[in-house]
């Protein structure tokens, strides 16, 4: 395995942030770690870095220790940052040029600029870069070492579509050559582009992990325009029926066309209007699930202060 | 080797073309040195101030570039999240901190040109001979080590705009308790007992010691030597990567 986490520990003082998680990621798989703002995702990936000591537990990223064998491993690593994590008054070709000297083979970052669509602001300075485009020269700082493992954290956060695009095929390109890739991200159409297997953590518990087809199941989604009663629904509809989000609706069955129907006439009966009709889970259906209200916090989570106050 | 030269050459370069590094290395000690050699207040009646004040400054510029730019500019880099990025790399801590002292030395090399520059247009006529000098470059390189591995103490682990405000204000204090500009001996004894176990003071007091006749006490030498071992230490054990 390239990656293995096995029943990880990780406390900030008196707050539990990571709670007995264990998950493997082979090489060259894609994984992407999905999961609400204090679920223990930055936790959980700076001590795979080798920022942190595991509390309890034990990381091994290409069979070393993080922390410990830091020296042997960090030539291997390629790591994007949230954000920032570049001099501010250094180029794209300058900072590019700099982290090419720290390693023995790197890439060429003319190419990198090229491929990712950095070459007309190659002579700007970082800060005066867009959120897009400095998102993009991390990405390549990340890949100028040839890394065997990429820990890439929202890497098309604030990226136009071109720029997205870019990087995706960067990433597969990247999988395909054999380099392991943890994806941190909030965005579930980037999961789902990209990675063979998701693994959804909350309240810093690993809550599911599989391939999409793994998570997505079978249930019929759909929203309605007023609060309804799920006894009744049920009742009428001879399935169960939960309400996963305020007027987000799954029921357990399959979309046959007299459920349809008998949904669609009980809505009506009730005054309220269906929507967003649909057969099978989606990812964030799963998430949602899995995660309940939380599933919508939009902002990321600052690195090492987790907003869970779990105290054990 | 290839990656330390890299970083140097990125320090020294990121070093000169911050401006109000430039201001806080040269232009104050500059004007400080160029105020107080026209008046009188250094406590020496026989001695021309500029004789007095021109190894004090130096003794400034050393810790203004050693302590406060250095310190500065690190922990904002560490609010940037540049050091945690780094410390991703195989460039590691050795390799970045040895790149930072390269980065002072060679700002201190053009500061001491531009002071003795200056302290010589303005009749700086110093003693020690060829000896002297040696021995002052010695007290500045020490002093740079204890002074930088202040800075990087405070770096390594206050949030940037914290160890921005406490670089700032230690700077003013160890000015006035320093014995750079201000003479020791117009301090009230109590407050001279305390100056003299500063590094500023061991600092400016053995360049003095080195170049200049007066302003010194004994025991500066071992006090500076002191500091200069114990704060990079300190400096080595407690400096992150990582947070703010």
């Amino acid at each position: 395995m390239a990656l293995s986490v096995d029943n990880l520990v990780i406390r900030h003082g008196e707050v539990l942030a990571v709670d007995r998680l264990s998950f493997s990621v082979a090489k060259g798989e894609v994984v992407a770690l999905l999961g609400p703002n204090g679920a223990g995702k930055t936790s959980t990936v700076e001590t795979l870095e080798g920022y942190r000591s595991p509390t309890a537990g034990t990381v091994r990223v290409l069979g070393l220790d993080p922390v410990a064998q830091r020296r042997e491993l960090s030539g291997s690593l390629g790591v994007m940052l949230q954000q920032g994590g570049v001099y501010p008054v250094m180029t794209p070709t300058q900072v590019l040029a700099l982290f090419a000297a720290y390693y023995p083979t790197p890439r060429d970052p003319k190419e990198l600029l090229e491929v990712l669509g950095l070459t007309a602001v190659a002579s700007t300075p970082w800060k005066r870069l867009s959120g897009g485009e400095q998102q993009r020269v991390s990405f390549a700082l990340a890949l100028i070492g040839r890394p065997s493992v990429l820990f890439l954290d929202e890497p098309t956060a604030g990226v136009d579509l071109h720029g997205r695009h870019a990087i995706r095929s960067l990433i597969q390109q990247q999988a395909a050559d054999g380099v392991t890739v943890l994806l941190t991200t909030h965005e579930m159409a980037e999961a789902e582009a990209v990675a063979d297997r998701v693994a959804i953590v909350h309240d810093g518990t690993l809550a599911r992990m599989g391939s999409l087809s793994e998570l997505t199941g079978d249930g019929v989604f759909f929203e309605a325009s007023a609060a309804l009663n799920l006894d009744s629904l049920s009742a009428a509809l001879s399935v169960a029926v939960r309400e996963e989000l305020p007027g987000r609706y799954r029921i357990d069955g399959e979309a046959s066309p007299e459920l349809v129907a008998s949904l669609g006439t009980w809505l009506a009966g009730q005054g309220a209007t269906l929507g967003a009709l649909r057969s099978g889970a989606s990812l964030e259906d799963t998430y949602v699930a899995i995660v309940g209200e939380r599933a919508h916090e939009v902002t990321s989570d600052p690195p090492s202060t987790p907003r869970r106050r779990r105290r054990r | 080797m290839r990656a330390l030269i890299a970083q140097c050459r990125a320090e020294v370069s990121m070093t000169l073309r911050r401006g109000e590094t430039l201001l806080l290395t040269i232009g104050i000690p500059l004007l400080l040195l160029v105020f107080f050699s026209e008046i009188k207040i250094t406590g020496s009646e026989t001695a021309h101030p500029v004789n007095v004040v021109t190894p004090g400054v130096l003794a400034l510029a050393i810790m203004s570039t050693s302590m406060v730019s250095l310190g500065i500019a690190t922990g904002f880099e560490r609010g940037y999240g540049v050091l945690k990025r780094l410390g991703a790399t195989p460039l590691g801590r050795g390799r970045l901190l040895a790149a930072k002292i390269v980065a002072v030395m060679v700002i201190e090399v053009l500061q001491a040109i531009v002071i003795v520059g200056v302290g010589f247009a303005l009749g700086w006529k110093p003693s020690g001979g060829v000896l002297g000098g040696i021995a002052a470059a010695v007290a500045c390189i020490v002093g740079s080590l204890a002074f930088g591995g202040i800075g990087l103490a405070m770096a390594g682990r206050l949030r940037a705009e914290v160890n921005l405000a406490a670089a700032n204000g230690l700077y003013l204090v160890l000015l006035l308790l320093g014995g750079m500009v201000v003479p020791l001996s117009v301090l009230p004894k109590a407050l001279r007992v305390f100056a003299e176990i500063l590094p500023a003071a061991a600092l400016s007091s053995a360049v003095r010691d080195a170049i200049a006749t007066t302003g010194t006490y004994s025991g500066c030498w071992i006090v500076l030597v002191i500091w200069g071992v114990i704060t990079p230490l300190i400096a080595g054990m407690s400096f992150r990567f990582l947070g703010d």
